[in-house]
């Protein structure tokens, strides 16, 4: 893959585009944003995650400069812009209604940026036409934002955002009005042009999947924090709190307390009369600690035996198969009253799929397949 | 299309003929060819000829617009500006009060506005002419405009403003490129209204104008009190023929901007 080798968050000697430095953002009583830091580099695709009312738009707002920082310094290239007026900076907002105006043809949205920086004609004209041609809008550069669809406006809100070049581009939930299959297609045009401009992309969105997508990195918020920023592999292989765990997606989680076993190797302890958990974790536990063990319906198979070899296997009865075509998620009831998902893919056809509804099963996974999190 | 049920004709006619037939006299009356205006002799344009050659009638007529154009153009710009901050200026201290006070003129005797106005005009010794009169139909046709303009403003997208900011506008420019094209419609048709009403108003022109400045209304209601004539009855069939087209654009406009907006509403919905 050639994505692996851009990795300048790795890089002591890389200088971030964006610098928060401990900004706090408070409106009235309200603090938006607790004290927050996070470097941001050229050419990233970063994604703000988290759900509403995390504070994710209020990032961008202030990156726009529609809002300062109550405290902290925000820099970009170096440069701290507290105080620049949203017209003076290298920095373009594509908004989440689009904000295209109503009463301009597609082709004056696209010069719109260009025409205030009194560029002459020929600029201008030879600038809107490569926009046209990057987001595939030739054919609709007469009309006006009402006489094209919805797809076609997004894009005209992307050309105008990008006209002017900027050292950074800002997306408030770029696909959050289309619908899923045109949004699926859009998320890859979209970090085409990414690619191809080199621009640095900061887009905000609640949907986990389009963040995991399109994101060199992505940064979830809850509450006005971060709580891992990191690559979406990391962020669903190894999250760092029960709370990342959840909220990207689907997962099983064991309570319990942690003996360590030496080698990396712990024994959770999860439920009266049932033999403990296993689980390989690179962090330190002290013995008795509370803890979660996260585990993924994909990484639970399930099986009518027990399996012979099985780090960990627990028993229980199927409550609801979930089919999904590709795939089947099965939720099985352990003896404790826990539902557990354990999902397969359907590489068989369904009439001759192994389990059904009320049938016990075995659920089974590695030492290594789950997350040990602390409590 | 549904047929109108017995009773709801009847209603329909006689709220019609109610609110109409005055007017249809007036106009009517105006093509008579006697100068009896009770006894009718036949069709005829002849009192409006006459009206055209009376120096005095055409002078009123000339002030009536000099004053109607200045006070909405007034108006018009003031109440935007009254509007646009009441809408947009956030939740400054006093924010209620204020744009409670603009509304207030809405309610308020049209003679206790003259009369204040009067004696304001007295009070700092300015001359009651077409000065005076514009003055004070910009004062109270403005909360009018402040009403429509505010009404368009409080469904305006306010991304768009900051869409304009973030590629490279000013306040400033944001408001002429972006603001005003999209309230455009609302702006003008706050203008026609504030015209009509200006053309219409008696009571405080008669208490603002002075003997160098007449307006039509005024110069009816003294000519009338020394008896109708026909000249008069031509002369509001005109009037009445102005605010009519005026009041008929406006809400034509209004309309036009509101099914424009609605289907963009809807197009933005089905994405």
């Amino acid at each position: 893959m050639q994505t692996s080798s851009f990795e300048p968050w790795n890089d002591p000697d890389a200088r971030p585009l964006i610098r928060f430095r401990n900004v706090t953002k408070r409106f009235g009583s309200f603090t938006a944003i607790d004290n927050l830091s996070l470097d941001i580099y050229e050419r990233e695709f970063f994604a703000l995650l988290g759900p509403s009312g995390c504070g994710k738009t209020t990032m961008m707002r202030m990156l726009a400069g529609f809002e300062d920082p109550t405290e902290g310094r925000i820099e970009l290239a170096g440069q701290d812009i507290a105080g620049i007026p949203p017209n003076r900076r290298a920095v373009n907002m594509m908004f989440q209604s689009y904000a295209l105006f109503p009463h301009l043809s597609v082709w004056d949205n696209i010069a719109f940026g260009l025409r205030r920086d009194r560029k002459p004609k020929e600029e201008v004209a030879a600038r809107v036409e490569e926009m046209l041609r990057l987001t595939r809008l030739e054919n609709f550069a007469h009309r006006k934002p009402h006489q094209i669809s919805g797809g076609q406006r997004q894009r005209v809100a992307l050309a105008r955002s990008l006209a002017k070049a900027p050292k950074l581009l800002l997306l408030d939930e770029p696909m959050g009005a289309l619908d899923a299959k045109l949004r699926q297609q859009t998320q890859f045009e979209l970090m085409d042009i990414q690619e191809k401009t080199g621009t640095t992309f900061v887009i905000v969105t609640h949907d986990q999947e389009e963040a995991m997508t399109v994101a060199s990195r992505i940064a979830v918020m809850d509450e006005g924090r971060l709580i891992q920023v990191a690559t979406p592999d990391r962020i669903y292989e190894e999250p760092e709190s029960v709370y990342v765990a959840d909220f990207i997606g689907e997962v099983n989680l064991f309570e319990g307390r942690v003996t360590p076993e030496g080698e990396g190797r712990f024994r959770v302890d999860w439920a009266e009369g049932q033999p403990p958990l296993v689980a390989a974790s690179a962090r330190s536990f002290a013995p008795g600690q509370a803890c979660f063990l996260a585990i993924r319906p994909e990484k639970v198979a399930i099986s009518a035996e027990r399996p012979a070899d099985a780090d960990n296997a627990v028993q229980g009865r199927i409550h609801d198969i979930a089919y999904l075509g590709n795939l089947s998620i099965y939720h099985v009831q352990l003896p404790s009253g826990q539902i557990v998902k354990a999902q397969t893919s359907n590489t068989r056809r369904i009439a001759r799929r192994s389990f059904t509804w009320e049938d016990t099963v075995w659920l089974s996974w590695t030492a290594t397949a789950g997350v040990l999190l602390a409590d | 299309m549904n047929r109108l049920s017995w009773f709801n004709t009847v209603s329909l006619t006689l709220g019609f003929a109610f609110l109409y037939i005055p007017m249809i006299i007036l106009v009517v009356y105006s093509f008579n060819a006697s100068k009896l205006v009770t006894v009718w002799a036949g069709f005829s344009t002849r009192w409006y000829g006459e009206l055209l050659r009376d120096r005095a009638f055409l002078n009123a007529a000339w002030v009536t617009l000099k004053v109607a154009v200045a006070s909405s153009t007034l108006a018009t710009v003031l109440g935007t500006m009254a509007a646009y901050v009441m809408v947009r200026g956030g939740r400054f201290r006093g924010r209620t009060l204020f744009s409670g006070m603009i509304y207030a003129p809405l309610v308020m005797p049209e003679v206790i506005t003259g009369l204040s106005l009067l004696l304001l005009f007295i009070g700092i010794g300015l001359d009651r002419g077409v000065l005076t009169i514009v003055l004070a139909h910009t004062t109270f046709s403005m909360c009018y405009v402040s009403v429509v303009v505010s009404s368009r403003l409080a469904t305006f997208d306010l991304s768009l403003e900051e869409a304009a900011l973030d590629l490279g506008c000013s306040r400033a420019e944001a408001f002429r490129l972006v603001t005003l094209p999209i309230i455009a419609p609302a702006v003008i048709s706050g203008w026609l209204l504030a015209f009509t009403l200006s053309l219409d108003d008696l009571v405080i022109a008669s208490f603002t104008s002075g003997p160098s400045a007449t307006t039509l209304p005024i110069k009816i209601f003294s000519a009338v009190r020394l008896g109708v004539s026909p000249e008069i009855n031509a002369l509001s069939t005109i009037m009445i023929a102005i605010v009519t087209v005026g009041v008929i654009a406006a809400s034509l406009i209004s309309k036009r901007n509101l099914v424009r907006q609605r289907r963009d509403e809807l197009a933005a919905v089905r994405g």
